[in-house]
């Protein structure tokens, strides 16, 4: 399952800059950063802490959190094939796409729920504001209907519930379903199963896959984790320090890494399923966005790091149909 | 057949958890016994609250058993005291998994490496080339002997964190999710780094991680833990390859695996629900409630952990 078959785009990102104005200096979170999310596909970003990949997912809905601002490019979704800019819209227009057209799971399900209402309320409250419902009444039918359909246990009884009386995984169930509330278009999914226990994250990943499958949602997956990446998406992007460096269908970034620090990442993780004699770290740790390296982000890290390297920053360019990579060994 | 240089007996603990007439009691860790041979690692592996941490804690005396006994290099340490007690520290001691908040944030590196000695009254001769020879030997350098935690990305205090204990010579040492704070291409460089000293000083490792690529990665053998109970030891490769107890077999099934061919063939046996309350965990096995092939047994007696095959220990009613 990759590229071709999706070829209707549903956000489309343009040289996209966030900076943060903090007071130790411009924190330079995204750079550079354009790609396509095409209709029904299954898109992931993975990267390791402060690389901006909770940031990019933020300015797909015009959520960046103060004091960060977009300083630069576009965010175009296409709301019924007609192009809008997100950046550019008010407030109100944006309140109307957000929750609605466009839904967000985040990492941290206790702190995405009102800990003062019961999670019944809080998934009809959705669904009022965007008058996808009639009334409260209709609205809590509908929402235990939709715990059902996460596998929530009990659905009729959770509905009275407050937040603290859930587990972590009834709690992600819950956020889960007030994100499907509004039956969203796009499904922006932060690190939705980070902290969970395996099995849980098991039974979610599953969840999440079948509800994509159904209702024919677009699904952008945010995660850290490249076993995640492997069992859940279509195509990939890899980010390092604000950077996307490599982007490909699933099956050729693994199989046929191209920028050394997808190769180094692959390496660095312990497969469960593989006897490893010796891991292959990556030198070196991430750089301090407010000084980041001239030239390509990765040199000071990069066994290939070559002078033009130190110097200027690579473009991405399409090395084969639909793998783009942002590396010198690649550019000429 | 190497001596085991931790013997741990029916250990268990339970904390208070309120209750007015009746103590209501959470039980953390409920009758476990392993032993860890001298030179290997044992990885304890399981889900959030199943007991692993406490088990940790346990063997190094940093709390006190509710019942049951530790040996360590055939002492009892439940009983040490004085200066017994001050000699096994020395021996045995732990690296936290939060390196943001085990190191003291106003002392430079120096005075950090160097406390452990004081404490144990240990004179060298050169304290600046000691340290620095310390620092060497996890990754850093001269220039860092007088900074602060606060100028360190966390893999760095990480190594801070293993070069004060280095600086006591240990035998044991208990890694409670040395990696899990720290990004994945930093966590190889501190995984090999383990491996590396271990080797080199014939060190002993407990290494407990919810992350079972990273245990095999590092242990010999593994234990994995469900709810305060040991449920199965084997070689780490057997484990992986054959495991016997349906918890081990869920566990395993639901880690991602960084390979999508093997992601889509790979067979799904999920299992249902979340861990109970360890407060009032279900009689019998403790498993019985989630697991696929639960008959009445399950549900009335407990299994105990039995050997079924050569060093691969099971608790669970189908052996």
């Amino acid at each position: 399952m990759s590229g071709p078959q999706f070829r209707e785009p549903i956000i489309e990102v343009k040289d996209l800059y966030v900076y943060f104005y903090t007071y130790a200096g411009v924190v330079k979170a995204i750079e550079d950063m354009s790609f396509t999310i095409y209709k029904g596909e299954k898109f992931c970003m993975v990267g390791e802490t402060g690389c901006g990949k909770s940031v990019t997912s933020r300015a797909l809905a015009n959520i960046v959190p103060s004091p960060g601002r977009i300083v630069k490019g576009k965010v175009i979704y296409y709301r019924d094939g007609k192009p809008v800019n997100m950046v550019e819209l008010s407030e109100d227009q944006l309140r109307e796409i957000r929750g609605k057209e466009i839904a967000y799971i985040v990492q941290d399900p206790s702190s995405a729920l009102d800990p003062l209402y019961t999670i019944g309320y809080q998934i009809v409250e959705t669904m009022i504001d965007h008058n996808t419902v009639k009334d409260w009444k209709e609205g809590y039918k509908r929402a235990v209907e939709l715990l059902r359909e996460v596998l929530m246990p009990d659905p009729e009884k959770r509905i009275k519930n407050y937040p603290h009386e859930l587990s972590g995984g009834q709690r992600q169930r819950a956020v889960i379903s007030i994100g499907l509330s509004n039956m969203p278009r796009l499904l922006i999914a932060d690190e939705p199963t980070s902290s969970l226990d395996v099995t849980v994250q098991a039974q979610l990943l599953e969840l999440l896959r079948k509800l994509v499958k159904e209702h024919g949602l677009t699904l952008f997956l945010i995660t850290h984790d490249m076993g995640v990446v492997a069992e859940m998406c279509d195509r990939v992007a890899v980010l390092y320090a604000g950077n996307i460096v490599e982007l490909a269908p699933v099956d050729e970034i693994f199989k046929n890494p191209k920028h050394p620090y997808t190769m180094g990442l692959l390496r660095a993780v312990p497969n469960p399923q593989a006897d490893i004699e010796k891991l292959e770290p990556i030198p070196g740790t991430i750089p301090n966005l407010i000084y980041p390296p001239p030239g390509c982000r990765f040199h000071p890290r990069c066994p290939f790091a070559r002078d033009v390297c130190k110097r200027e920053k690579p473009p991405l360019i399409e090395i084969s149909p639909g793998h783009y990579v942002r590396c010198w060994l690649h550019a000429q | 057949m190497p001596q085991p240089l931790v013997h741990v007996e029916g250990l268990k603990k339970y904390f208070p958890a309120g209750g007015f007439l009746k103590k209501i009691w959470v039980k953390a860790v409920d009758g476990i016994s392993f032993d860890i041979y001298e030179g290997e690692t044992l990885g304890l592996v399981g889900e959030s609250g199943c007991g692993k941490t406490t088990t940790g804690r346990l063997i190094l005396k940093l709390i006190k058993p509710t019942a049951g006994k530790v040996l360590f290099a055939g002492k009892d340490i439940t009983k040490l005291r004085g200066k017994a007690l001050k000699e096994f520290r020395r021996e045995a001691n732990i690296v936290f998994q939060d390196p943001y908040t085990s190191l003291d944030p106003r002392q430079t590196v120096f005075n950090i490496i160097m406390e452990p000695l004081k404490t144990h009254g240990i004179k060298v001769d050169d304290p600046e080339g000691f340290v620095t020879k310390l620092l060497y030997e996890v990754g850093l350098n001269e220039t860092h002997l007088y900074r602060y935690p606060h100028e360190f990305s966390g893999g760095q205090r990480q190594r801070i964190a293993i070069a004060r204990i280095l600086a006591l010579r240990p035998k044991f040492i208990v890694l409670d999710e040395p990696t899990s704070a720290l990004d994945v291409s930093v966590q190889a460089q501190i995984l090999n780094m383990l491996k590396d000293l271990q080797k080199k000083y014939g060190l002993t490792y407990l290494f407990i991680s919810h992350n079972l690529g990273v245990v095999r990665y590092m242990s010999n053998r593994i234990a994995v833990m469900y709810l305060g109970k040991i449920v199965e030891i084997a070689p780490a490769k057997t484990l992986f390859e054959n495991p016997l107890h349906p918890y081990t077999k869920a566990l395993l099934a639901s880690i991602p695996i960084p390979d999508p061919e093997a992601a889509r063939t790979k067979p799904k046996i999920q299992v249902v629900g979340e861990p109970p309350s360890p407060i009032n965990p279900p009689p019998g096995c403790r498993f019985a409630p989630r697991c696929p092939y639960a008959k009445d047994i399950c549900r009335q007696k407990e299994p105990k952990l039995k050997e079924v095959e050569h060093n691969h220990f099971v608790a669970c009613w189908l052996y």
